[in-house]
């Protein structure tokens, strides 16, 4: 009988932590699948943040280390740069990517790193307790948001993703999202470009994939895949947001 | 080989080319520039070798960590205030069990203070620096030639104990020019650590964390760290001495205050004064033993600093109150001079009636 349906080899055999309908599983799971199909299991490095996907590393089967917050992308251009013949790949989230390691970001991308973020935006400080991010929307309440974000207060949801495709570095930028079966594959689709982008040694390739936190959003996985479709993907719409690599078929 | 005429930084920057640095990542202050343009000008060039012009000093540590992660010599360079920024970055190597090599050519503080030499990062320096219980090894030059010898063997250092490594020099150290010979040639290849973090191939994956949910295992990560410095402190404390045998005036200074204090000592020998000096070569760990063995000979200390007094206070927990223990001390970047330095010993001896 044809096996058409199998645990990833990058996945280890252990249940995740995640909360019900948490995103980060599927994120996780499918960066496994693309690292199978692309044979880099053995040349993978991994830098999971401070967040919730910290422990990441007990999921993934490739070699990681973890980083203090905010650091994964200065911690992963040194370790690119003293070997060059790895993969590394940063997993961040929105406060560890676009609020307290928004210089280490923008600088890799503006350098060109060699490498490939996977950057999840839920809107909020997932394992801290669902306090106010960079990309809260306006009005959106939130621990430290008690009231709803106030733009004169708190300023707007940060597109972090469009600032960083303003650097010449930066090659290949798309945004998905986890909220359904189709966004899912465009989600799979879009990190095996971005791994091929640094394979290729073309220059800093990033996925903003916009995820749900149930949890912390207050709402049923269910509603929180109808929020990120109706609220959240009108501030932060879906696409490839900057593609260099001279293969348009990101898409 | 024979002697050149170098200034401190540039001689660090050869001495880590020759010690087998592979990565430098650095973010430009005075007083230490001139190590990080050498980097940018002979590392850059080299094969396999990577320097980066960090956007900040928190990048410069954490790429560090990132090259240390990969088995390779990494080492950064800055000065007190980017040091300070640094020490997280510090402190997460130190969890990890990271080799690095960390470089602070000092100047005044606190805060932007001033770009001339002093020595008010003893505390950071020695007491880990960061947040969380660890120590780093922490070497006090006091020539430019002992510069290029410390750097090759800070590397050794970090390597053997998995620790990282500080060099506290000061802007005068870094700016001076001595003659200096390099003791070695740089490697034909590079060296990489074993193990290190290269990827799952042909072993299980592993990973590198510092994050314990268990108090119980952040302790007992906390007890081999433990463990670890009882050996540094057992094997590796190192110290030298000047005129001590017959003193009973008996100065502590450590790197550039050392080589004012040695003028100030010469002219008191010249003046009939029995005085000797004791200089710390690892600042930590300390040569409390040594202070404890020449308490035996005399019981009065002179600790001369470029700080308002730090390691004074090794001082005294070394001596455990079985000396008396005087200060001298010029904090802000100001540099003592060795007549002004006689004074004080000089002084101190007709107070204490030594002769």
């Amino acid at each position: 009988m044809k096996k058409i349906f199998t645990r990833p080899k990058s996945l280890k055999k252990v249940p995740f932590h995640y909360c019900p309908g948490c995103g980060h599983s599927v994120i996780h799971r499918l960066m496994a699948e693309v690292i199978d199909e692309m044979n880099l299991q053995d040349k993978a490095i991994g830098i999971p943040p401070a967040g919730c996907a910290v422990f990441a590393y007990y999921y993934f089967d490739v070699d990681m280390a973890e980083c203090a917050h905010g650091r994964g992308a200065a911690v992963a251009t040194g370790y690119k740069r003293a070997n060059p013949e790895a993969i590394v790949f940063t997993y961040q989230g929105d406060g560890d990517l676009a609020a307290i390691g928004t210089a280490e970001i923008i600088h890799a991308a503006n350098r060109g790193e060699r490498i490939t973020t996977i950057f999840v935006n839920n809107a909020v400080y997932g394992m801290t307790g669902g306090q106010m991010a960079p990309t809260t929307l306006i009005d959106q309440q939130t621990t430290t948001t008690p009231y709803g974000r106030n733009m004169k207060l708190e300023g707007a949801p940060l597109k972090i993703s469009e600032m960083l495709a303003l650097t010449k570095g930066a090659v290949y930028i798309e945004r998905t999202a986890v909220n359904s079966p189709a966004n899912i594959r465009k989600t799979k689709k879009a990190i095996h470009k971005a791994f091929q982008t640094q394979i290729d040694g073309l220059g800093f390739s990033l996925v903003e994939i916009l995820s749900p936190c149930p949890v912390n959003w207050k709402m049923t996985p269910v509603e929180s895949w109808q929020w990120i479709d109706k609220v959240l993907m009108k501030e932060f719409p879906l696409g490839v947001i900057k593609n260099v690599t001279g293969k348009e078929d990101a898409d | 080989m024979a002697k050149i005429l170098m200034d401190g930084n540039s001689a660090i920057a050869e001495a880590a080319i020759r010690a087998g640095c592979q990565c430098y990542f650095g973010y430009p202050i005075t007083p230490q520039n001139e190590l990080t343009e050498y980097m940018a000008t002979h590392l850059s060039r080299r094969k396999g070798c990577s320097f980066i012009q960090a956007e900040s000093e928190l990048a410069a540590i954490s790429m560090v960590q990132g090259a240390s992660l990969a088995g390779v010599r990494a080492m950064t360079s800055s000065s007190s205030p980017g040091v300070s920024l640094m020490q997280e970055g510090i402190s997460y190597l130190a969890a990890c069990g990271l080799p690095a090599i960390i470089v602070n050519m000092s100047r005044g503080g606190p805060g932007l203070g001033t770009i001339s030499a002093a020595q008010s990062d003893y505390f950071q320096a020695t007491r880990g620096g960061g947040h969380g219980d660890y120590r780093t090894i922490v070497l006090g030059p006091s020539s430019v030639q002992e510069l290029a010898d410390l750097t090759h063997h800070a590397f050794n250092l970090a390597d053997k104990y998995l620790i990282p490594v500080i060099i506290l020099g000061d802007g005068m150290l870094g700016q001076m020019k001595e003659p200096v010979e390099f003791k070695h040639e740089a490697p034909e290849v590079l060296p990489i650590r074993n193990p290190a973090l290269r990827g799952a191939k042909g072993r299980p994956s592993r990973y590198i964390k510092t994050l314990s949910s268990q108090p119980i295992d952040m302790e007992e990560i906390n007890w081999s760290l433990f463990r670890r410095y009882q050996l540094i402190k057992k094997e590796e404390t190192t110290y030298d001495t000047f005129m001590i045998d017959d003193a009973n005036l008996i100065v502590v200074a450590f790197g550039i205050a050392a080589r004012i204090a040695k003028g100030a000592i010469k002219n008191a020998r010249a003046n009939g004064l029995k005085v000797g000096m004791l200089r710390p070569i690892t600042l930590w760990p300390f040569p409390s033993e040594k202070v404890q063995e020449l308490a035996q000979q005399t019981k009065h200390f002179l600790v001369f600093e470029m700080s308002m007094g730090q390691m004074v206070e090794d001082v005294q927990l070394s001596l455990e109150g079985k000396g008396e223990v005087s200060f001298y001390g010029r904090p802000g970047g100001v540099i003592p001079t060795p007549s002004e330095v006689f004074r004080v010993i000089s002084r101190l001896c007709y107070q204490k009636g030594l002769k």
